[in-house]
C-alpha cells in the first residue's frame, strides 16, 4: 500500500481513532486520509451520541470530532470530547471546525487537563501531510491550536491580563510557540539566533504565572490562548 | 370588472353599470338601518338622561350620567362597522374599544366627536333618511306601480298628479323608471356623504394616517424578517452545499498529492489545490457578508471578532453584551460591523479601527470609529443606506458622522425587545 511514498514521510506510529463527522463528503474523506496514513479508523460516526458509544468500550488513541453535529448543529462535538476526556483523561482529541470561534477554543482548553487537544480548521485537513503531523502531535500529548486562531489572537491587544508584561517580542516568540514550533523554527521565523529565542523564552517563563509541576511551554501557550 | 372599492367611485362610474350593481341596495340598507340605529340610541340616551336627572342627587345619577359618553362609544362603534357598507375600509384598530373605555372609564378623556355625532344621528340623521326614502324611492315606486294600483281601483291622487285611467297609469311607468333611476341615485349620494360625515366625525383622517403608519411599520419588519430568513437560508446553502464540497475536494487533492511523484503532475495537483482553496476562502468571505454561521451559533460578539480578524484593517473590538439578543437584532447588529468596516477598508484609508458594543438602559449602542480620511455619507442604495434601512425598521436609530479629514464614527442604537 505504501505506493510511490518513501517511508517516513507519513505518519509511521498507527493510531486507532474513531472519527465523528455529519457530512459524508468529508466523514468519508478523512478515513481515506487517516486509513492512507496507515492508521486504523475503529468507526466513523455522524453524530456525538455514536461518537460517545463507540468511544466508551474501545481502547482508542485519539478521537477526531466535528464541532458542530446534529441535532443542534452547535457544539455537540465539543461537549462529547469534554464527556470523553472526563472519562479517559488520557485520550487525545483533536476537534475539527469550519470557522474560528474564540469560546470554542477556551472552552476547549479549559476541559480535564490529560492526553493532547487539538484545535484545527477543516480547511487544513486537505494539507495532508501537515495535517497527519498535527496529529501525530496531539496523539503524543501536544497541544496543537490552528495557525490561523494563533495569529488572530495574537492581533488582539492585551491590556490587562498576564500578558500585559510581556514584551512585543516576547509576544510574537509565545504565539510561534502556540503554534508547536520548537526553539529553531521560531529563531528562523523572527530571524534571530537560537539563543535570542531561548533568552525569550526563559523571560516568558519568568514572567507568567505558570504552575511548576506541568509542561511550562504548554501552560504559556495556554496562558496566551486564553488571555486572547 | 371588480367592483369599485367604495360608493363614491361607484357614483362617479357609468350610470347603468351603476344601476345594474349592488350599490344602490347597499345604500338603501345604510339609509333604512339609519332609522333603527338612530331611534334605538334615541330612547337609551333619553331613559339614561332621565333617570340620570331624576336619580342625581344620589351618587346612581351621576354614574348614569357619566355613562353617556360610554353610550356614545357604543353607538359609534355600531356606525363604524355600518360606514364600511360604503365605504370599505375598516376602521383604525387602535380606535379606543368600548370595553377597554368602560374599564378605564374615569381616566378616558371624553371623545367629544362621538358624542357630536351621537346627538347629531337621534336629532337630525335619522329625520332626513326618512323623509329622503319617501321622496326617491316611494315616489317613483307608486308609479312604476300604478297600472297595479289603478287596476285595482286604487286611483293616485298626489296633489296636482291624479292617475285614474289605465292609459295613464301605463304613461306614468315611463316617468316613474326614470325617477326610480334618479332616486336610487339620490339615496346613494345621500347615504354616501352621510357615511363620509360619519367618517370624518368618527375616523378621523389623522387617526386612519396613524393606522396607516402602524401598518407599514409592520410590514416593514415583516419584510426585515423575510429578508432575514431569506439571508440565512442562502447561507445554509452555501454551507452544506458548496462549502462542504470545496473542503472535500481539498481533501481529494491532499490525497492525491500523496499518490503522484515529484514532476508536473503534482505540480498541478498542488496548483489544483491552490485554487480550490481561494475559492473556498472567496466563498466564506461572501458568507461572511451574507449570515455567518458563528452569528447563527454564538451570536453578535463572536461574529464580530470573526469578521473583525477578516478585515484587512487592524481592529480592537470591545463588545460586551449579555447573552444572545433576538434574532433580527443579532443580524443588524452584525451587518452595521460588517458593513461599516467593509466600507472602512474600500474608501477610508485607515489605520486603525475601534469596533464598541454595550447594551444600556435597555438599548443596544454600536459604534465603529475610524481614524480614517472621512468624508463618508448615507448615500442612497449604498451600503450604509442599507444599513439605516434595517436599523430603522427595528425601531433603532442610525448614524454616521463623518468630517472631510475624519475621524468616522458610525453609531447604531436599537432598543432590545
Amino acid at each position: 500500500m505504501p505506493g510511490s511514498l518513501s517511508p517516513g514521510s507519513l505518519s509511521v506510529v498507527p493510531l486507532r481513532i474513531v472519527l465523528a463527522e455529519d457530512a459524508a463528503l468529508l466523514r468519508e474523506g478523512l478515513r481515506a486520509i487517516l486509513e492512507r496514513a496507515g492508521h486504523e479508523v475503529v468507526a466513523a460516526v455522524e453524530d456525538a451520541e455514536a461518537l460517545l458509544a463507540y468511544a466508551g468500550h474501545t481502547s482508542l488513541d485519539v478521537v477526531i470530532t466535528d464541532i458542530r453535529m446534529p441535532p443542534t448543529h452547535t457544539d455537540e462535538g465539543l461537549r462529547a470530547a469534554a464527556e470523553l476526556r472526563r472519562r479517559h483523561p488520557d485520550l487525545a482529541v483533536l476537534v475539527l471546525s469550519a470557522y474560528v470561534a474564540d469560546a470554542y477554543v477556551a472552552e476547549l482548553l479549559d476541559s480535564t487537563p490529560g492526553g493532547g487537544i487539538g484545535y484545527l480548521l477543516k480547511d487544513r485537513v486537505g494539507h495532508v501531510r501537515e495535517f497527519l503531523d498535527s496529529l501525530a502531535r496531539v496523539a503524543a500529548g501536544e497541544t496543537v491550536i490552528d495557525p490561523q486562531v494563533v495569529r488572530r489572537l495574537l492581533g488582539r491587544r492585551h491590556d490587562d491580563g498576564p500578558l500585559a508584561s510581556l514584551t512585543e517580542r516576547e509576544r510574537e516568540v509565545l504565539a510561534l510557540m502556540a503554534e508547536g514550533r520548537t526553539n529553531g523554527s521560531i529563531a528562523v521565523a523572527l530571524f534571530v539566533s537560537e539563543a535570542a529565542v531561548r533568552k525569550h523564552v526563559g523571560s516568558i517563563f519568568a514572567k507568567l504565572p505558570l504552575d511548576p509541576m506541568s509542561d511550562r511551554r504548554v501552560s504559556a501557550v495556554l496562558a496566551y490562548l486564553r488571555d486572547g | 370588472m371588480t367592483t369599485p372599492p367604495d360608493v363614491w367611485t361607484a357614483l362617479r362610474g357609468r350610470r347603468w353599470r351603476f344601476l345594474a350593481s349592488a350599490w344602490p341596495w347597499r345604500a338603501l340598507a345604510y339609509l333604512v338601518s339609519t332609522v333603527p340605529v338612530a331611534l334605538g340610541a334615541a330612547a337609551v340616551l333619553v331613559l339614561t338622561v332621565g333617570v340620570g336627572l331624576l336619580t342625581a342627587v344620589l351618587v346612581v345619577g351621576v354614574l348614569l350620567l357619566a355613562g353617556l359618553p360610554l353610550i356614545a362609544s357604543v353607538v359609534a362603534a355600531v356606525e363604524r362597522s355600518r360606514m364600511q357598507l360604503l365605504l370599505g375600509r375598516r376602521p383604525p384598530s387602535d380606535s379606543v374599544p368600548w370595553r377597554t373605555r368602560l374599564r378605564a372609564l374615569r381616566s378616558m378623556p371624553v371623545a367629544w366627536p362621538e358624542v357630536g355625532y351621537t346627538v347629531l344621528l337621534t336629532v337630525v340623521l335619522w329625520v332626513v333618511d326618512v323623509v329622503a326614502l319617501n321622496l326617491l324611492v316611494t315616489f317613483p315606486g307608486v308609479l312604476l306601480a300604478a297600472p297595479v294600483l289603478v287596476r285595482a281601483g286604487a286611483p293616485i291622487d298626489m296633489g296636482p298628479l291624479q292617475i285614474d285611467t289605465a292609459t295613464e297609469a301605463w304613461l306614468a311607468v315611463g316617468p316613474g323608471l326614470l325617477l326610480l333611476a334618479a332616486g336610487l341615485h339620490g339615496v346613494t349620494l345621500l347615504a354616501a356623504a352621510q357615511a363620509s360625515l360619519t367618517r370624518l366625525l368618527l375616523d378621523p383622517p389623522h387617526a386612519r394616517l396613524a393606522e396607516a403608519l402602524a401598518e407599514l411599520r409592520r410590514s416593514r419588519v415583516g419584510l426585515v424578517d423575510a429578508f432575514e430568513t431569506e439571508r440565512r437560508r442562502i447561507e445554509r446553502d452555501l454551507h452544506d452545499g458548496a462549502q462542504q464540497r470545496l473542503v472535500a475536494l481539498t481533501m481529494t487533492l491532499g490525497r492525491a498529492e500523496l499518490e503522484i511523484p515529484e514532476g508536473a503532475g503534482l505540480d498541478l495537483v498542488r496548483e489544483a489545490q491552490g485554487q480550490a482553496e481561494t475559492a473556498l476562502e472567496e466563498l466564506r468571505s461572501t458568507v461572511r457578508g451574507i449570515h455567518p454561521r458563528v452569528l447563527v451559533d454564538h451570536g453578535v460578539e463572536a461574529a464580530v471578532h470573526e469578521v473583525a480578524d477578516a478585515a484587512e484593517v487592524p481592529v480592537t473590538v470591545d463588545v460586551s453584551l449579555p447573552g444572545r439578543l433576538p434574532g433580527p437584532l443579532e443580524a443588524a447588529a452584525y451587518f452595521v460591523v460588517s458593513e461599516a468596516l467593509t466600507n472602512v477598508v474600500r474608501h477610508a484609508r485607515a489605520r486603525s479601527v475601534r469596533v464598541h458594543g454595550r447594551v444600556a438602559g435597555g438599548r443596544l449602542v454600536l459604534t465603529v470609529l475610524d481614524d480614517g480620511v472621512g468624508g463618508a455619507n448615507v448615500r442612497s442604495g449604498g451600503g450604509l443606506a442599507g444599513l439605516a434601512l434595517r436599523v430603522e425598521a427595528l425601531d433603532g436609530e442610525f448614524a454616521v458622522t463623518s468630517p472631510a479629514g475624519g475621524p468616522t464614527e458610525v453609531r447604531a442604537t436599537c432598543p432590545v425587545p
